[in-house]
């Protein structure tokens, strides 16, 4: 009996389509969100995650519309973030049928919207996305979408998250979000042995030898990815396969 | 028949409508005292915190009718804080009292290990129920909670670990809860939902 280390696929949604991000900037239309959806569900994903990448110049009203049509197509947890910056958006992301809401540049702004909402939905709805690159000796946290530095120290910053009533951290190496060389392991294990909450492993993931990697050395308890699972290059039966192979703990769909 | 999922305030209520409405199972949102003393099948659904359930439940007058469709036999599955609140009391929250249907308080996971306990897991069968009838006993199924009935007097059907053995599937004549999401937990949560639908059919 063992909790199963966790596969989620993410979309970057942009004015109701998906879209992939490089390095956060370039942007290319990867197609309609429910075919997405629809066939993370049947291929055994173990959650979803919908991102409004779009949330400062787009309405919000296309991007609740997107969770609902998402939400339909899925019997597996759906997270929503993206531009939430007070308890009403994650109030109005739920009701539109996300289990969990992630919040990341209005947290940092404002560190009390992560108590308002866990004390509204509980912790485990509330997850801490977390922006980090390596600058000099450690990692900063970085907010708009990647753009700007705070002088935040990631694993200072997590464990206030945490603290403060985030149930799960959301964690995304700037360095190699997009980029297709790999998880960063050592960011990732670093975060996950500083905090009891459990650590989504983001940014960079491009072959199955990624994947292992991360759930091994990066004692990551979950994973999450967006182009490669889009593009059907990787199906995630096979990841999962393959990880259940060598002995990570996967749910294997039947 | 019709289920009647009870609205406190708050939870995911969309996500098992559209699961039991999955199954071809009418639903409705079952908000005043009225349609819970006129209920064949009541749902308690539940996600957040046990203070607001309670509450939510006490705000509505609701608790005692809830009590008087237990005391006649009605029907009742409780989803995660819904099977919870099926208890005395909890950590969670000091002082609050839960509906009462089963003896002993909800405790905090140990701090062992990760909290909350988000993700999937398998459970052991400690008796024959209806509720996973037909499931494999190595299937998983979707969990996110920081508490848990973790006493030995309940009437537990499967367990589940997570740094201390914990209740997962309870079941005593019509009183049923599961501590996971079964809305949630693709096919194999489905079919716990049918299960249910029907033993109480």
């Amino acid at each position: 009996m063992t909790l199963a280390r966790r596969i989620i696929p993410c979309l970057d949604v942009d004015g109701g389509r998906v879209v992939k991000g490089i390095e956060f900037e370039k942007l290319r239309d990867m197609g309609g969100p429910e075919a997405h959806a629809a066939r993370y569900n049947r291929e055994g994903a173990d959650e979803l995650v919908v991102l409004d990448i779009s949330a400062s110049r787009d309405g919000r009203a296309t991007f609740l519309e997107t969770i609902e049509r998402v939400a339909r197509q899925l019997n597996i947890p759906l997270t929503a973030g993206g531009g939430i910056r007070k308890l009403e958006d994650g109030v109005a992301v739920t009701r539109a049928g996300a289990d969990k809401i992630t919040v990341n540049t209005a947290a940092v702004e404002r560190p009390d919207l992560i108590s308002e909402l866990s004390q509204q939905f509980g912790s485990q709805a509330v997850v801490l996305s977390m922006d980090v690159k390596r600058t000099g000796g450690k990692w900063e946290i970085y907010i708009r979408g990647g753009r700007d530095a705070t002088g935040l120290d990631a694993i200072a910053w997590a464990q206030e998250g945490a603290a403060r009533g985030a149930g799960e951290i959301l964690l995304t190496s700037i360095d190699r979000d997009g980029t297709c060389s790999g998880f960063d392991c050592e960011l990732t294990a670093a975060i996950a042995s500083a905090v009891r909450v459990p650590v989504i492993a983001s940014g960079g993931a491009q072959t199955f030898e990624d994947f292992l990697a991360v759930f091994s050395e990066g004692r990551a308890d979950a994973a999450l990815a967006a182009s490669i699972f889009h593009t059907e290059t990787h199906s995630i039966g096979a990841l999962k396969k393959f990880l259940a192979e060598r002995d990570v703990p996967i749910r294997l769909s039947r | 028949m019709k289920i009647s999922i009870v609205d406190y305030g708050a939870g995911n209520l969309p996500s098992v409508e559209r699961a039991f409405q999955g199954l071809g199972v009418e639903t409705e949102r079952a908000a005043t005292p009225e349609q819970i003393a006129s209920a064949r099948v009541i749902v308690l659904p539940g996600v957040g915190h046990f203070a607001a359930f309670v509450d939510g439940l006490e705000t509505r007058s609701l608790t005692s009718l809830l009590r008087a469709a237990h005391e006649a036999g009605t029907p009742i599955l409780g989803i995660c804080l819904g099977l919870q609140a099926l208890f005395t009391s909890s950590e969670e929250a000091p002082g609050k009292q839960g509906l009462g249907f089963l003896s002993g308080a909800i405790r905090l996971l140990p701090s062992t290990v990760k909290s909350p306990h988000i993700g999937w897991n398998q459970l052991r069968r400690v008796h024959e129920g209806a509720l996973l009838r037909g499931i494999a006993d190595d299937a998983f199924f979707y969990f996110a909670h920081s508490y848990a009935a973790l006493g030995d007097g309940a009437p537990t059907a499967a367990v589940c670990d997570h740094g201390v053995s914990f209740a997962a599937v309870i079941e005593q004549r019509n009183l049923f809860g599961v501590q996971f999401h079964p809305e949630k937990s693709g096919e194999v949560g489905a079919r716990v939902l049918r299960n249910f639908v029907e033993f109480v059919q």
